[in-house]
């Protein structure tokens, strides 16, 4: 018994009707709109950051770069990025494989909560840390006393960065993870695996995709935070300067070439990221959960 | 495998599913469970494989209590309705995939697993396609890898919740047949779910029949068909019709005319007359008949089928005529059914 209806699956296209399209001029219009706002407000921004950066020739713009400070800021921000990122990702799986799989009271607050970094100012979530573990705060005088070190540090940065980046993985993932259902899951577990192995085998495949596109969101964020990291970080340079905040020092002290030179190390991680998301986003359109536009 | 459900009940967030539900399955049987959708048979096809854990009461495999069991232990084979196919994994992994999970010395050599991934696909006639992936694969293929996959693991039961639901009606015959054979060939007792009577009835050993959380009747295809146990299972199994009557001196009337049908068992009362549609013997002379006006008439394949308006309730029953009958264009037409069932009206 041969099956004759072996279907091929590609992508379909959709095709806008007439009715919906505009007239020419307005086509023509909209476009020009479009592309000449993306053109001053972004590409132009983008153009000044490399041509400041090298100005003053490429000597210039390498030694700006390797420079202690820099070389520390760079380094700092590695290692924020590298902390920040693998707990992001264990939270983010945790959260979603709560959410999306299992009934439990407060899943609504818990993915209510998932959202509120992105609804809170940075600069909020840098005071709430200052409050709580400042020398004047709530755990100030006990971390002083146990000679823990949280603020104006290495850990205060990476607290206020998780806090800054925790929603992109666990966002990423829930929608997914709910569409996919159980079904999966149970088809694993009928078949004699256990619970690692289900999630080893079957879960994670299944979200693959969608969990580096998360981490992807989360590593240009956790790299380029501002607001939090500059209230808990103190700005001490070749101590507590992460990249973004070494611009702003630079740039103060009007060593423009400096300041762009680093800014301009940022500008190609939001390229590559750009470049890296939209590959993901034509391979693995289908597998990534419609929830664009972080 | 024996299974046995011993006096299950299952409520999910205090919302009964299942109401005091017995059942058993003889080892080899072809067993379906049909209903209606809310009739609690996936939710007991669910129990069985311990997907669910029941409220109360047990269920035995063989001998053995399974109830507390987990569905690893259990070693059941399950067929999910839309297979949840491991859509990253080829055709020859998604079923070597309950073998390659084992552990310690019952797990196979990766050599075995293939072995025995492309000895199944043998079974289920898709020899060739162990490098595909689910998505480059028809539905009815994939239905045959999921059965394949619940087969590799060797499974006390086999469980197939709405196997054929997916699929067009073509393929679903094709595959109904071949479910048999598999099944003829090696024996697994299997236990499948369905809303198709025409499946249940052509397909099972015996029936299942479930209505709101509960088993109304359990027989042959034969058994179901013609002696239907209730209201229900004369109305959800085959076509019926169905007449509001009284019982009285050991004869059943309608109104005030008793229909030639003796019931000197029946209780005296109301109830209400089922029959089948075709099962009806036309009479001229009506001495005792149910007679009635035709009020509709349609054509239905090789006969016709006419709704007669009977007696001053205008009650409408459907019955069945040849097509060249002459009474199809009659206004008024008398039969009396030839096998019917009276159920006192509650």
């Amino acid at each position: 018994m041969a099956d004759p209806e072996i279907k091929s699956y590609a992508p379909r296209q959709e095709s806008l009707s007439a009715a919906v399209t505009e007239s020419r001029p307005a086509k023509a219009v909209l476009m020009i709109v479009s592309f000449a706002f993306l053109g001053i407000f972004l590409l132009l921004p983008l153009i000044v950051v490399f041509n400041e950066a090298f100005a003053k020739g490429l000597s210039d713009y390498t030694e700006a770069l390797t420079s202690p400070d820099t070389r520390s800021a760079i380094y700092l921000t590695l290692l924020v990025a590298a902390i920040s990122v693998p707990l992001n990702i264990v939270f983010g799986v945790s959260a979603a494989w709560a959410i999306a799989k299992f009934e439990f009271k407060g899943k609504a607050f818990l993915t209510t909560l998932i959202d509120l970094p992105f609804s809170v100012s940075p600069v909020i979530s840098g005071l709430v840390y200052v409050l709580l573990f400042g020398a004047q705060g709530l755990l100030g005088a006990w971390l002083k006393a146990h000679g823990i070190v949280i603020l104006f540090a290495v850990p205060g940065i990476v607290l206020a960065t998780i806090f800054v980046t925790f929603p992109f993985v666990a966002r990423e993932l829930i929608p997914l993870m709910q569409e996919q259902g159980n079904g999966d899951e149970e088809a694993a577990l009928s078949l004699g695996a256990n619970g690692w192995q289900a999630f080893w085998y079957v879960t994670l495949p299944n979200v693959k995709w969608g969990l580096l596109y998360g981490v992807l969101l989360c590593n240009a964020r956790a790299m380029g935070e501002f607001g939090a990291v500059s209230v808990v970080s103190g700005h001490i340079r070749g101590l507590t300067n992460t990249m973004p905040l070494h611009v702003e020092i630079l740039y103060n002290e009007y060593n423009a070439a400096a300041a762009f030179a680093v800014a301009s190390l940022l500008a190609g991680l939001a390229l590559v990221t750009l470049v890296l998301k939209t590959l993901l986003e034509m391979r693995y359109g289908a597998e990534i959960a419609a929830t664009r536009g972080h | 495998m024996e299974v046995r459900v011993a006096n299950v009940r299952k409520e999910f967030e205090r919302f009964p599913a299942l109401h005091d539900v017995s059942l058993d399955i003889k080892s080899g049987e072809l067993i379906a469970l049909l209903g209606p959708s809310g009739s609690g048979k996936t939710t007991l096809l669910r129990l069985i494989a311990g997907l669910e854990r029941p409220t109360k009461g047990k269920i035995f495999f063989g001998e053995e209590d399974a109830s507390q069991k987990s569905i690893q232990e259990r070693n059941v084979g399950f067929v999910f309705q839309h297979y949840a196919l491991f859509r990253h994994m080829t055709v020859a992994d998604n079923i070597g995939f309950g073998l390659k999970v084992r552990h310690g010395p019952t797990r196979p050599s990766a050599q075995e697993i293939r072995r025995r991934a492309s000895e199944l696909l043998d079974l289920v006639q898709l020899s060739g396609l162990e490098k595909r992936y689910p998505a480059q694969l028809s539905g009815g293929q994939r239905q045959r890898v999921a059965l394949a996959r619940a087969m590799a693991i060797e499974p006390a039961v086999l469980l197939l919740d709405e196997p054929f639901g997916a699929l067009d009606a073509q393929v679903r015959r094709e595959l109904r047949r071949w479910l048999r054979e598999i099944h003829d060939a090696t024996g697994h007792t299997t236990v499948f779910v369905t809303h198709d009577q025409e499946e249940a009835l052509e397909l099972a050993d015996r029936v299942v029949v479930m209505s709101q959380g509960s088993i109304e009747q359990v027989g042959t295809a034969d058994e179901i068909y013609d002696t239907p146990n209730s209201p229900f299972v004369y109305g959800f199994i085959g076509e019926s019709s169905a007449l509001p009557v009284k019982v009285e001196d050991g004869q059943v009337w309608i109104a005030d005319r008793p229909i030639g049908l003796s019931a000197p068992h029946a209780p005296q009362g109301e109830a209400t007359l089922f029959f089948r549609p075709h099962d009806v013997e036309l009479v001229d002379e009506c001495n005792g008949c149910i007679a009635g006006t035709v009020a509709a008439s349609r054509r239905v394949a090789g006969t016709r089928r006419v709704e007669l308006e009977i007696g001053g309730e205008r009650q409408r029953v459907e019955i069945e005529l040849p097509v060249n009958h002459p009474a199809a264009q009659k206004s008024r037409v008398a039969f009396r059914p030839r096998r019917w069932k009276l159920f006192p009206t509650a």
